[in-house]
């Protein structure tokens, strides 16, 4: 068997449960065990991807036991697709999270491989029951990784991440119950299969678990009505860890994609289909809030928690127009986006240690120290995020539009480009405030030269961990920054490869009687269909 | 049984429900509670409620099925550590933000001033 499959979540795992052994002395061994562990998994990642390509759908039977009654891990390409991206970000927020951030509280370098282990397993998972498991380790990561360090924001929105996230996990359940006492299968092909032979009164049934698993979905992912918590959490969040959440929301995208795609495919019948339309609408809805929150932002992490949403809407515009060139342009623009706006949170954490007290306030304050560095990078940051044309955003922006059929553009074209114009006019005022306005303040200081002193006060002010090298980022931060922002001129100058990759994504989930075959071909004789 | 096993899931859920959207942390835990209870209850149903069937397996081929026990298990474990760590959060919000106020806000100190 290719043993292979199940690394993504075992490497994590020991790496995780040794570095929660050794939880005091110095942070360097721990550090070192995290990044190598990230490493390791980049590169068994890769080979996933390598191995996914060749279009057939391996599967991974845990305790040998065959589906549809065991647990399986399945790898198709798009799969391999997001737990790749998942270690490439990892790896970015964990060297930039290296720096310093990591020690503020306890145990970070161990929860954040929990985590990757929770994230990664709702990817490779082909099994509805263990989707809500490989959800409830990511979460529970998740809350102790929001509170990490501390303070009073923290564990204000804290507090309302998790109370929403159990109803969540409550909804979720119910969801599952009900599509197994309808289906009497849990598995994802499995059920499939099954949810073409259904007769009336379980039909509806169906139906209503389908659509509570969408509500839970839109919850993770942050679709309008759901998306309330988002902002203030990833905000007070600590930098590392609101970059890694920026492939959370897209758990919850890659769950709808994967659920309404594969079970409720063209094969159910009249099932086929039945979240599309609700998303396309609610996804719509949400990307004119979005466009509207990062104008009205008044702080940079609630500006990158915004765009965020702004990007969470366009994704799910994609999946709610439900063709197989729509899929293929929405997953270039995923894994666009969730570098480079992780990338932004790191970015703004940066900006904000080196702006003092005015932190990442878009208020005229301090100048940073390394303005060309942050500057060049924000400049970067804000034109990919935003889809202005040499970059990433734009082809993935262009792709999403080209794909909308006629009767769906008069939406999406101008819901989009407006909320694409609300960022940039957004993010123009943001970079100008913060790099421009900002300089002209610190030459007065300088006159006055009290710009020493006030640095002193600064540093006086401010002793805790985390904030002494308040002067200019170390090479770590700098390394996890290039990794994050700088995949968006690597994701341009790949765009033939990647989106030829993305494309045949979105044809082998199209092609569901495949995945079917694949996972249950081997047990027909079991299996009774 | 049926009607009773529902009405019972129900008022759980309900109350749970009710619960879960109160104003202070200490009723939201509840209610969070409360309604993992509901869910849980609800899961074990799903493989039909049977009275005097064996839970795993028996000679008499008269048994109920076991994926739900199993699954019902599962949530169970997590529901519990979920309760557990809200439990400690809420006491957390609590001691740092002066307040079991999920927004945060000293309803009560405030008003107290007031009048």
């Amino acid at each position: 068997m290719n043993h292979l499959i199940v690394m993504p979540i075992l490497v994590p795992l020991i790496a995780g449960l040794a570095l929660l052994l050794n939880r005091d002395g110095s942070a360097t061994p721990r550090r070192i065990v995290g990044l190598t562990a990230t490493a390791l998994l980049v590169a068994v990642c890769a080979m996933l991807v390598f191995q996914s390509t060749d279009d057939t759908i391996r599967y991974y039977a845990l305790g040998d036991w065959q589906p549809p009654f065991g647990i399986i891990l399945v790898l198709d390409r798009l799969s391999a697709m997001m737990v790749m991206l998942t270690a490439v970000l990892a790896f970015g927020s964990l060297l930039f999270a290296s720096a310093g951030g990591d020690e503020e509280g306890s145990n970070f370098q161990g929860l954040f491989q929990l985590q990757l282990m929770g994230i990664n397993g709702a990817f490779l998972t082909g099994d509805l029951f263990n989707l809500f498991v490989f959800f409830e380790v990511l979460l529970i990561a998740s809350y102790s990784l929001l509170m990490h360090g501390g303070g009073k924001a923290r564990i204000h929105s804290g507090f309302h991440y998790v109370a929403l996230n159990l109803a969540g996990s409550a909804l979720f359940l119910i969801g599952v119950g009900v599509l197994y006492g309808a289906l009497g299968t849990l598995n994802m092909a499995d059920m499939a299969a099954r949810v073409a032979e259904l007769d009336g009164d379980r039909r509806v049934l169906v139906e209503a678990g389908a659509l509570l698993l969408l509500v839970v979905f839109a919850l993770k992912a942050a679709m309008l009505p759901l998306y309330f918590w988002l902002p203030r959490a990833y905000a007070s969040a600590p930098a590392p860890v609101a970059a890694l959440f920026a492939i959370m929301t897209k758990v919850g995208v890659y769950a709808i994609i994967r659920v309404f795609t594969l079970i409720f495919g063209p094969q159910a019948g009249s099932l086929a289909g039945l979240a599309q339309p609700w998303v396309w609408w609610l996804a719509l809805a949400t990307l004119a809030l979005g466009g509207v929150g990062v104008l009205s932002a008044r702080d940079l992490r609630t500006q990158a928690a915004y765009l965020i949403v702004l990007s969470v809407g366009t994704l799910l515009a994609g999946v709610g127009m439900n063709s197989t060139a729509a899929n293929a342009a929405l997953l270039y623009y995923l894994m666009h986006t969730t570098l480079v706006t992780g990338g932004l949170f790191l970015l703004a954490e940066t900006i904000s240690i080196q702006r003092g007290k005015a932190g990442a306030r878009i208020v005229r304050g301090r100048a940073v120290h390394q303005i060309a560095l942050l500057g060049g990078l924000f400049l970067l940051a804000a034109m990919t995020v935003a889809g202005v044309p040499p970059f990433s955003g734009a082809i993935g922006k262009a792709l999403l539009l080209q794909s909308a059929s006629p009767a769906q553009q008069p939406w999406l074209w101008p819901i989009l480009l407006i909320s694409s114009l609300a960022a940039i006019v957004a993010l123009s005022r943001t970079g100008s405030t913060l790099f421009w306005r900002a300089s002209s303040s610190e030459k007065n200081t300088d006159k006055h030269e009290k710009n020493p002193e006030r640095e002193q006060a600064d540093k006086g002010e401010k002793p805790e961990k985390g904030r002494k090298e308040a002067v200019s980022a170390g090479p770590l931060r700098i390394a996890g920054l290039l990794v994050l922002l700088g995949a968006s001129p690597v994701l341009m100058l790949f765009a033939g490869p990647l989106t030829e990759f993305t494309h045949a994504t979105a044809e082998q989930l199209a092609d569901h009687e495949a995945y079917i075959q694949a996972i249950l071909v081997r047990d027909s004789m079991g299996d009774g269909s | 049984m049926e009607a009773l096993y529902a009405m019972t899931t129900g008022i759980l859920a309900a109350s749970g429900l009710f619960l879960a959207l109160r104003g202070r942390t200490f009723p939201v835990v509840v209610g969070l509670t409360l309604l993992s209870y509901a869910v849980n209850l609800f899961l074990f149903s799903m493989g039909g409620l049977q009275a005097g069937a064996a839970a795993v397996i028996d000679d008499s081929g008269n048994y109920t099925d076991p994926l739900p026990q199993a699954l019902v298990l599962t949530a169970i474990v997590i529901g519990f550590a979920m309760t557990a760590f809200s439990v400690i959060l809420a006491m957390r919000a609590r001691a740092d933000l002066g307040s079991d106020h999920v927004n945060g806000n000293r309803v009560d100190e405030s008003r107290e001033e007031r009048s």
